[in-house]
């Protein structure tokens, strides 16, 4: 299987894990290493960003940070200016320019603002941070955020914790085509089926936090998704045969025209 | 355009009389409506099969929205100085307690102690005194503590949205307002005197802090006023409204049930341990993305039941007197000490610790810092 590079950067895993809704910093740290993944992303608004040691926001001190890319993300912002301020000051506080750009003003679905979205993204890639924007499945918003350097795109399968899967199909497979850069299906991935859906579809990685963070296994769950990333990978490396209405004998009547 | 109950067109038969029919209707159905929560709250979803189902129903969303997480938070009484009278709470003007208001610097040493505690959410609570408790008090209070909490919040009498500007941007990010009741017969009998006797006016309170800039609204009643199946639904109503106007909030909701407190008021109507647990799951239930906040008002052994079902913000090792975590303020005054100067009496009196040692135990992550203070600059 093809390994994933983003912004210069070489992934085995095509899984990138979410740290939020776990039970304890415990499960979490298993479930992180049964799923594989070489990156997480965590919420900077649970992050000690005083840099004064808080052992009330110590989330990161689960997270092995010599085995895993930390990717800071911005949840809670609901413009460009707030996600700014929070990615600089998380940048200081946790010696990460990666960033997954989350601009949501809509506390009920988290549905992402693609004008504040685009704003913001400008602004830090020029200030040197790798920005890994949270869209709509919106595939001119994807190539506007390529032009202004992204170093991915990641359109949502539905809206987040939602676990319904790819309801966004067509315009992912839109943006799948069309991009340059790596493709990451991100939020309202519910099963590994759907995981897998995403990796046969040509997207580069995806992103799960809740499937797994609230299973009643998540260690067992984070296994299965890695199981089903690898497996849709696989696929669609080597393709899949084409769907075909009838059904077609595997010993096909006119074979032997071909023998000798 | 702001809120108005509109009483006449909202499903309170429904919560009073609703079928075995409706009931199920309301329990099989995707995204439920207004009719669908009057039938989750009514006496017959109250039986115990559709009580267990709607309580699983009500984890299972809970999860899926929030995960296995409490957020934490405290709050912080300022004063109890109030100009209204209201029949129910302690902090009624004609209740012969003493009474005492921080200035900043006692606020800022009480907000040490909850720091060393864990907490990193703060509530600032008030009685309404537009002298002692004024909004550039408040202003002051939020700019003082502003960069040393997460998350601040007031629960102050209402004001004007021109008055909430200045605290907003001194960094408070969250306003909680409770109507206490949407029965406005019951309303007008409870508070009879003081600014609060109008009803409009608090009524429009959350959207007057919408346009102010809190990005954090929070809206309950206090159960025991009013026949509570009735009261609710004006309250999921307004809640509902909240949502599509005030659509960049994060519109939080609180039951709070009425307890002992100085002036010795008995609840009008009783509110059963039953009847709060139907309440938060229904709000689940129909209300999947909303905060439900619950206080030490209620004992430790129904505050982790109501978890499991569908809380989602609980303060802890609370006092509910100004300076009562350093004794600053005070603490038993009053006519041979039988009067508190608290607003009403603890029920879960474990400490924030020991609270969430039992969340972790149950399986459930407490979390002490959600929010930044860069959010809120």
């Amino acid at each position: 299987m093809s390994s994933l590079r983003i912004a210069g950067r070489e992934f085995r895993s095509r899984l990138i894990m979410g740290t939020g809704k776990f039970a304890s910093g415990e499960i979490m740290a298993a479930a992180l290493a049964a799923s594989g993944c070489e990156m997480v992303t965590v919420a900077l608004r649970r992050v000690d960003l005083s840099k004064k040691g808080d052992r009330f926001a110590n989330i990161l001190s689960y997270i092995d940070l010599s085995r895993y890319v930390l990717l800071p993300n911005t949840s809670g912002a609901r413009t460009a200016e707030e996600a700014c301020r929070l990615a600089r000051l998380g940048r200081e506080a946790t010696q990460s320019s990666w960033l997954k750009l989350e601009i949501h003003p809509d506390p009920r679905y988290l549905l992402p603002d693609a004008v504040e979205t685009l704003k913001a993204a400008e602004i830090l890639v020029k200030e040197g941070f790798t920005v890994l924007p949270y869209i709509h499945a919106d595939p001119v918003l994807a190539k506007r955020l390529e032009d202004v350097g992204c170093a991915t795109v990641m359109p949502l399968g539905s809206p987040i914790g939602s676990a319904r899967g790819i309801e966004t199909k067509a315009s992912i497979e839109i943006i799948i085509e069309q991009a340059t850069v790596p493709v990451v299906v991100d939020a309202g991935l519910g099963a590994p089926s759907d995981a897998a859906e995403a990796m046969e579809m040509g997207a580069d990685a995806v992103l799960v936090n809740t499937a797994v963070a609230t299973a009643a296994d998540p260690v067992r769950m984070a296994a299965a998704f890695r199981a089903a990333v690898d497996a849709g990978r696989s696929a669609y490396e080597i393709g899949l045969v084409p769907k075909r209405r009838e059904a077609q004998a595997t010993s096909p009547l006119t074979g032997f025209l071909n023998d000798g | 355009m702001s809120y108005q109950v509109d009483t006449n067109n909202l499903p309170i038969c429904l919560a009073e009389n609703a079928t075995v029919a409706e009931v199920e209707t309301a329990l099989s159905r995707g995204r439920r409506t207004l009719e669908d929560f009057a039938a989750l709250v009514s006496p017959v979803a109250a039986s115990p099969v559709y009580l267990e189902w709607m309580a699983q129903e009500s984890q299972r969303l809970t999860l899926k929205h929030f995960g296995r997480v409490i957020r934490l938070f405290a709050p912080l009484y300022l004063s109890n100085e109030c100009v209204n009278v209201c029949r129910y709470c302690g902090f009624s003007r004609d209740n012969p307690i003493q009474r005492v208001t921080l200035n900043v610097e006692q606020v800022l040493a009480e907000a040490r102690h909850l720091q060393r505690e864990g907490f990193r959410h703060l509530l600032l609570v008030a009685g309404e005194h537009p002298r002692l408790v004024s909004a550039k008090y408040l202003e002051e209070c939020v700019q003082r503590l502003h960069s040393d909490w997460s998350s601040i919040s007031l629960e102050v009498g209402p004001l004007e949205t021109a008055e909430y500007e200045p605290i907003v941007r001194a960094g408070a990010e969250g306003l909680v307002i409770y109507q206490e009741t949407y029965d406005r017969e019951v309303y007008r009998s409870l508070h009879p005197k003081g600014p609060k006797k109008d009803y409009d006016w608090r009524l429009d309170t959350p959207e007057r802090a919408y346009a102010a800039g809190f990005k954090r609204l929070g809206v309950g009643v206090l159960l025991g006023l009013a026949p509570w199946r009735a009261d609710v639904v004006r309250l999921a109503d307004h809640i509902r409204y909240l949502l599509r106007t005030c659509w960049k909030a994060q519109i939080t909701v609180s039951i709070p049930r009425l307890r002992p407190a100085a002036g010795g008021f008995e609840a009008l109507v009783p509110v059963t341990d039953r009847d709060l647990v139907q309440l938060v799951c229904a709000l689940r239930l129909v209300f999947p993305e909303v905060g439900i906040v619950l206080s030490t008002r209620e004992r430790s052994a129904l505050r982790d039941g109501l978890v499991r079902v569908g809380i989602t913000m609980m303060s802890a090792g609370s006092r509910t007197e100004p300076g009562g975590y350093t004794g600053q303020g005070i603490r038993r005054i009053g006519s041979e000490g039988e009067h508190a100067a608290e607003q009403f009496e603890i029920a879960d009196g474990r400490s924030s610790f020991e609270v969430a040692t039992a969340l972790a135990a149950m399986g459930y992550e407490p979390v002490w810092k959600d929010w930044d203070a860069v959010l809120n600059e």
